[in-house]
């Protein structure tokens, strides 16, 4: 043994390091030789992967998986790499799980194997196993892992340690991607991290979050207002751009968030200096501006706002910031199409620019841009752009802009048809395009939906035919030939517009045709065959023209021939039918038989084009099933199968009609019949036998369409090809003709007017342009749908998505079913709920081996608890006169699910379902939209807001409110303009009243009184001043001063400036090249009775000690009268509890933390409290921003942190009117302050 | 989401790849080669987004890259992540290599390539960015170094005792190692 060991380790020393096998890749140029070398390599791996040293495999795995990266597939060792993610050792352990991430996919089978060592890793005391093994898991993770870890996971997300911390969280995205049903269960500890103590955790938590909320935004609008309190609170600008872009997929489901963002995002877009976020708030102002589809006259500065900060950024020098700034505009050109358009030069020179993704962009945005006015002016351009370009992708490019801005709407920019042939026509003269095809597909879909345009249309493509030989030889190469196949057709389907059908025939019948392709050859002989019925229809009307079809015949009997001898199959085909079709009439008409009108008959009736989703859009008949058998199953269809395979092919046309045979005759019959029945009355049907009438016949669709005729004011006929340019100067003149004429023929201009609207889908269009009429009658025949056709439009949604799975609604209780599985020893007891069981005493064994014990008891009690607690609510449920019978079967909100989460909550009820919904609407209804609802709310905060009373008074206001509502509502329109002021300032109360609900137990019978934090800080004639003072999480010594500016005259103030005289503790921070003495100016200005707020940020140094700091705020009253200078004095509090912010602890943690030394204990008594204990902790958590940790009876544990770190533990104990809190501390002249603070506050009230 | 992360150098060399989502490794190569033959024709003053290259994506994605010196670093991103906060994202792991490798060049990411891993690891983690913070991420890399350093590392001392013997025997010495100055130069843009 000992022998072989040292053999392995002798072995070793001539083993090659990642860096050896780097060296001699590179030292092996060729490629023969390097391929040679590196399978001499892997042969050397797979060696040293069969010896029993582990650190020999894990220098293998490192070299591996390099070789990974040069493209070999290494999964023949994913065995090892598992064996060496199992080494205790760290450095071999991450080098395992890297191989693993680099390699492992859910079709890895040994990942099976690896559920028990990550399990293990994962709950490892080192953090580092644990950080390697969730971030290997992340690139791996299976159903089957997130099934299993899932809970393991959970467990990890509150950590101690914030670096676990932020990387659980953000592999529960992932878990949840591959184990849906873990999001409901694991939500609302996800939620809890919003409000971590660390940036990093709550950042990730956003993270996670937005990129949930962005596949199934629906199902988070309800967090909309945690949102709204981090974005105006958070500094971070990771997380503020997550935020804002989740804004922007939340909007358009709730317009009301929409018009509450508005004013904090423009702050923004003012303030920020970060493009990033300048950026995505503009981003999000453009989708909130799209939801609100009602234009307030407020948003068009908005939007104005929007474009100018994006021309800034697309006149910036940095082409990043340019490319975005177009890409933002395209947003902003789908509704607001008019304040994009008057930034058309800066669109254009865009187009020139050498960077040709910005060059791409800014053609999507001309696509947007056009109108009836411009479109001949931009395509124009277009047009010159294409002559210039260089490479032929971009000209392709180009190509297919001009022929998408054109053709979009259908067709509803363009008022002069025969600018768009000409234009197609002159597309057909670029060299190398690879788009033949498209511009042949405009001009069949022109041709055959615009009527009037058919005339020139014709001429055109005989010209083009004409001239065909001369450009076919550059044609064929390219494909643009397609647009031969375009011209053959349109000339043979409306010959009857031909001038001269004679001469075209022979163009399409030259010898060089023969080398188009072999589709082309094909329309070619078909239509020449329906020209030769057009001249022959001719050929009757004279002697004259008699002469002319001999000739024709003549002429078709020598060139066919050409073609029936080629090789393409559908040629040949046609050409000899249509050859013996010739010669049969030739021999008729030696016999003087008039045969003009059977030919003619012979391609009768006219092709309407059909929506693309007419098929499907058929209503199946009432009683017809699709998936029926027409006639019995074949009896023994896996024998007949198996034998038409192995049969020969002969045979296998027999066996089906034998069957048929069995069906009776008479039966058959009678089918039929029915049959012809049903396909008589079917309109759908497509009559195979129909004898065709005389001449041409339109079909039921076309009649219905007035065809006006119109003296054209452009004459038809075109000597030689058209040039699009001279179109433009027509149809000015035009145009001015028309402006004219409306004055003069109102009347008759009416009528006309209606039709050509009555005939065009989309007029929607700027009203000034409604004027323009379109020169040629544009009835451009509407697609053809099936009658009935089913109005659905859901056939987009792909079923496959993978993340529906995750559409889950997030607001419901959780039911006792939906718990996270759990790795169990026993069978489950089915008494015990089954979470709470199977986790605890498994998860965690390295970790608290210590506390166990202690943890053991704290579990009974726990489940005693919740079991009390169902009593309770049993209880609860008989007394409540429940009306709706509904919330009985419902099940009961699940506290087990909780209770595993964190012990803390298992305390608290978890909110009724309907609970968030409402929220969001209270929250979103402050807005001014008058509602009865809103109306008490704004009641009641109105008294409490300086004063918070007792629960009872507040809601015999809200009472007496309501009552009120019924009798005077009069009275009622009247107060609320008076609250109109108040409630603009309500809204930083609400987000405070959040906090409430995330830091403390909610109850259901008491609601709890509106409160704020903010108080007054001065007031005057002029303004008045409310503050909030908050620490500021992500930095110790930073405080926030919230203030909100409330303009009481009925004068606009502006040039408010702010100032604060510095202590040796408390500085006001300064933007850089200040003094100490300068003041701030405040961002905004405020128009009489408008209330805006902005944010100071103080440095502090010590913070054991409230404070006060003088300061004045200076402003211009500027009135009818004129301006005049103010100035208000004002006393800025920093009380300790501003320096404490909510933090979560859990109760073994703090346990942990009123057992250390260090804490300094104080105490104080309160008595003659009225309150209800519920509101009594609430009013401390809020005030003072404490958070429960656990609440027993009347007793409760709370828990704060400072911004320096300084942990304070309350106890507090209510009895008759008597409150008595005990504390705990580590800084002791902070605890007496802090306590000093919560009696007043208490005194006060 | 982040969907992949690519380094690869002037020529379409890989240096580092780092997929989010699976793709088998010759499909991976092609994808390389792909968002190579896409990057590398375009001139360094034109803008750094890319839409399209069909074997990654879709309309949804979009590559955000940056060319140091002789490397590309290109990340491939969908509608989620914003344009201008990858770029410095991007800037940041950059600095952060030139943290670490002190002087960062092409040849440190060539022979540390597991290093490199590990440093994006603690930047970016299963496709959605883990931390943005410079400071941050350094300090959790060296702590793990350190403790790599006390476990004595990968290939531990007594086989690098024996590589300068080793090296002699070989003909081969590296001599292309001297490739001029290649250090990839962090220029100081302006902060996020």
């Amino acid at each position: 043994m000992a022998l072989k060991k040292v053999k392995g380790s002798i072995d070793r020393i001539f083993d090659k390091n990642l860096q050896d096998l780097v060296r001699g890749i590179r030292n092996h140029k060729d490629d023969e030789v390097k391929a040679k070398y590196i399978s001499t390599c892997i042969d050397e791996i797979k060696q040293e992967l069969k010896q029993e040293n582990i650190s020999v495999k894990a220098n293998a795995v490192c070299k591996l998986t390099y070789l990974q990266m040069l493209g070999y597939d290494i999964s023949w060792a994913a065995f090892n790499i598992v064996e060496v993610m199992s080494s205790s050792k760290f450095t071999y352990k991450r080098m395992g799980y890297l191989a693993a991430s680099q390699s492992f996919h859910d079709g890895t089978d040994v990942i099976m194997l690896t559920t028990n060592q990550i399990r293990k890793d994962l709950n490892s005391p080192n953090q580092y196993d644990t950080g390697v093994a969730l971030t290997g898991l992340s690139c791996f993770v299976t159903p089957d892992l997130s099934r299993d870890l899932a809970n393991d996971i959970m467990t990890l997300m509150s950590h101690t340690k914030p670096y676990i911390r932020k990387k659980a969280v953000l592999i529960m995205y992932k878990v949840f991607l591959k184990y849906p049903e873990s999001l409901r269960p694991a939500f609302p500890r996800l939620k809890e991290k919003l409000d971590d103590p660390d940036p990093g955790v709550q950042s990730a938590a956003v993270n996670v979050i937005c990129e949930l909320a962005r596949r199934n935004p629906k199902n988070y609008l309800s967090l909309a207002p945690l949102f709204f309190k981090l974005m105006t609170s958070s500094t971070n600008n990771w997380v503020l751009i997550k935020i804002i872009k989740l804004f922007g997929a939340l909007t358009p489901l709730e317009p009301r968030l929409g018009k509450k963002l508005i004013e904090p995002l423009t702050n923004l877009i003012h303030s920020t200096s970060a493009m990033s976020l300048l950026y995505e708030c503009v981003n999000t102002v453009i989708a909130v501006l799209i939801s609100l589809s009602t234009g307030m006259p407020n948003h068009s500065a908005s939007i104005q706002l929007c474009v100018q900060k994006l021309r800034i950024l697309i006149e910036d020098s940095d082409q990043n910031l340019k490319y975005l700034g177009l890409l933002a505009m395209s947003k902003i050109l789908k509704t607001h199409p008019k304040s994009v358009q008057s930034h058309k030069d800066l669109i254009l020179q865009c187009l020139d620019d050498k960077d040709e993704s910005i060059r791409l962009r800014a053609l999507d945005l001309l696509y947007g841009m056009v109108s009836k006015k411009n479109l001949m002016e931009i395509v124009k351009k277009l047009m010159l752009h294409v002559d210039k370009a260089e490479g032929t992708t971009y000209r392709d490019e180009l190509l297919t802009k001009i022929i998408d801005i054109c053709s979009q709407s259908n067709y509803q920019y363009i008022t002069n048809f025969e600018w768009y042939i000409s234009i197609l026509v002159e597309l057909t003269r670029l060299e190398g395009t690879r788009h033949g095809h498209l511009i042949a597909s405009q001009m069949l879909d022109v041709a055959v939906r615009v009527k009037a345009i058919r005339g020139f249309a014709v001429s055109q493509m005989a010209l083009l035919l004409d001239s065909a030989p001369l450009l076919s030889g550059n044609m064929q190469r390219k494909g643009i030939c397609e647009v031969l196949y375009a011209a053959a057709w349109i000339c043979g389907e409306f010959s009857e517009y031909l001038e001269d059908p004679v001469q075209t025939l022979e163009a399409m019948l030259r010898p060089k045709v023969s080398t188009l392709p072999g589709h082309i050859q094909a329309v070619y002989v078909q239509n020449a065959a329906k020209l030769f019925a057009a001249v022959l229809r001719n050929g009757q009307q004279g002697s004259q023209e008699g002469a002319a079809v001999q000739e024709t015949i003549q002429l078709l009997t020598d060139q066919l021939p050409i073609f029936v001898q080629s090789a393409d199959l559908e040629v040949q085909e046609r050409a000899s039918c249509f050859l013996q079709l010739v010669k049969y009439i030739q021999k008729l008409q030696q016999k003087d038989v008039d045969v003009g009108e059977e030919v003619t008959a012979l391609f009768a009736g006219e092709l309407n084009p059909v929506a693309p989703k007419a098929q499907k859009k058929v209503p199946v008949p009432e009683g017809l099933d699709l998936d029926a058998w027409i006639n019995d199953p074949p009896s023994e269809p896996e024998s007949e199968d198996e034998k038409s395979k192995s049969a020969f092919a002969k045979e296998e046309p027999q066996q089906p009609r034998q069957r048929h045979r069995e069906v009776d005759e008479k039966e058959l019959a009678r089918r039929r019949e029915e049959r012809k029945q049903e396909q008589a009355n079917n309109p759908f049907y497509i009559k195979g036998s129909t004898p065709a009438p005389k001449g041409y016949q339109d079909t039921m669709g076309v009649e219905h369409i007035p065809v006006v005729q119109i003296d054209l004011s452009v004459p038809l006929k075109v000597p030689g090809m058209a040039t699009s340019d001279k179109y433009v100067k027509i149809e000015e003149e035009r145009r001015k003709r028309d402006r004219a004429e409306k004055g003069k023929k109102k009347e008759k201009k009416k009528k006309r007017e209606k039709r050509s609207r009555g005939d065009r889908r989309n007029e929607s269009g700027p009203e000034s342009e409604e004027d323009i009429r379109p020169a040629q009658t544009v009835d451009i025949v509407t697609e053809e749908m099936p009658e009935n056709a089913l109005p659905s439009d859901d056939e987009d949604r792909d079923p496959n998505d993978p993340y529906r799975a995750l559409d889950i609604d997030l607001d419901k209780p959780l039911a006792e079913s939906e718990t996270l599985p759990v790795r169990k020893h026993r069978a489950p007891d089915p008494v015990k709920s089954p979470a709470e069981d199977g986790e605890k005493p498994e998860a965690p064994q390295e970790l608290k081996k210590k506390s166990k014990k202690e943890k053991r008891e704290k579990e009974k009690k726990e489940e005693k608890k919740s079991k009390e607690e169902k009593k309770k609510k049993k209880h609860r449920h008989e007394a409540e006169e429940d009306p709706a019978g509904e919330k009985e079967k419902a099940p009961p909100p699940a506290p087990e699910m909780e209770a595993v989460q964190s012990p803390s909550k298992s305390k608290q009820e978890v909110p009724p379902a309907s609970a968030p919904a409402e929220d969001l609407d209270f929250w979103l209804s402050n807005e001014p939209v008058p509602s009865k609802s809103q109306e008490a709310v704004v009641a009641t905060s109105k008294s409490t807001t300086e004063e918070p009373a007792d629960p009872g008074q507040g809601s015999d206001i809200e009472d007496a409110k309501s009552s009120k509502h019924k009798k005077k509502k009069q009275k009622k329109e009247k107060e609320e303009k008076e609250k109109k002021k108040k409630k603009q300032h309500r809204v930083p109360n609400q987000e405070e009243e959040e906090s409430v609900q995330n830091g403390t137990v909610e109850e259901e019978e008491d609601p709890l009184p509106p409160m704020s934090n903010y108080c007054l800080l001065a007031e005057n004639t002029y303004i008045k001043m409310v503050c909030d003072v908050q620490g500021n999480l992500q930095d110790s010594s930073r405080v926030v001063v919230s203030v909100i500016f409330e303009n009481k005259s009925s004068s606009f103030l502006k040039s408010m400036e702010f100032n604060v005289l510095d202590s040796l503790n408390a500085k006001l921070q300064r933007p850089e090249g200040a003094g100490p003495h300068d003041s701030l100016s405040v961002p905004f200005q405020l128009p009489p009775g408008v209330s805006n707020e902005a944010r100071f940020v103080f440095s502090v140094q010590s913070i054991v000690m409230p404070q006060k700091l003088k300061g004045t705020l200076t402003f211009i009253v500027k009135s009818d009268d004129g301006s005049s200078h103010e100035k208000l004095d004002f006393k800025l509090h920093f009380t300790c509890t501003s320096y404490l912010t909510t933090t979560p602890c859990y109760s073994d943690a703090y346990a942990k933390l009123l057992e250390s030394a260090d804490m300094k204990g104080s105490s104080a008594r309160l008595q003659g409290v009225g309150l209800p204990f519920q509101h009594l902790l609430a009013k401390i958590c809020f005030h003072h921003h404490f958070s429960v940790v656990e609440k027993i009876n009347s007793c409760a544990s709370l828990y704060s942190r400072s911004i320096q770190g300084h942990h304070i533990c309350l106890l507090v104990k209510y009895t008759d009117q008597t409150v008595t809190i005990d504390a705990k501390c580590d800084e002791s002249s902070l605890l007496g302050n802090l306590l000093d603070e919560i009696k007043l506050t208490f005194s006060q009230s | 989401m982040i969907k992949a992360i690519l380094i690869f150098n002037n020529h379409g060399k890989p240096r580092l790849t780092r997929f989010y989502q699976y793709f088998a490794e010759d499909m991976q190569q092609q994808i390389i080669r792909e968002t190579f033959h896409l990057v590398s024709k375009r001139d360094d003053n034109v803008c750094n987004f890319l839409e399209g290259g069909s074997l990654i994506g879709g309309s949804d994605y979009k590559l955000i890259y940056r060319h140091y010196a002789t490397l590309y670093f290109v990340f491939c991103v969908d509608s989620s992540e914003s344009e201008l906060g990858i770029l410095d994202l991007i800037q940041v792991f950059v600095e952060t290599l030139d943290k670490c490798f002190e002087n960062v060049c092409e040849l440190d990411l060539i022979f540390h390539v597991d290093k490199v891993h590990y440093i994006l690891q603690e930047v970016v983690m299963g496709g959605m960015v883990l931390e943005t913070n410079m400071n941050e991420i350094v300090a959790q890399v060296e702590v793990q170094s350190r403790m790599e350093k006390s476990e004595g590392g990968l290939s531990a001392a007594p086989a690098r005792a024996v590589s300068a013997v080793k090296n002699m025997n070989l003909p081969e010495i590296p001599r292309n190692i001297n490739i001029g100055d290649i250090n990839i130069k962090v220029p100081s843009l302006s902060p996020f």
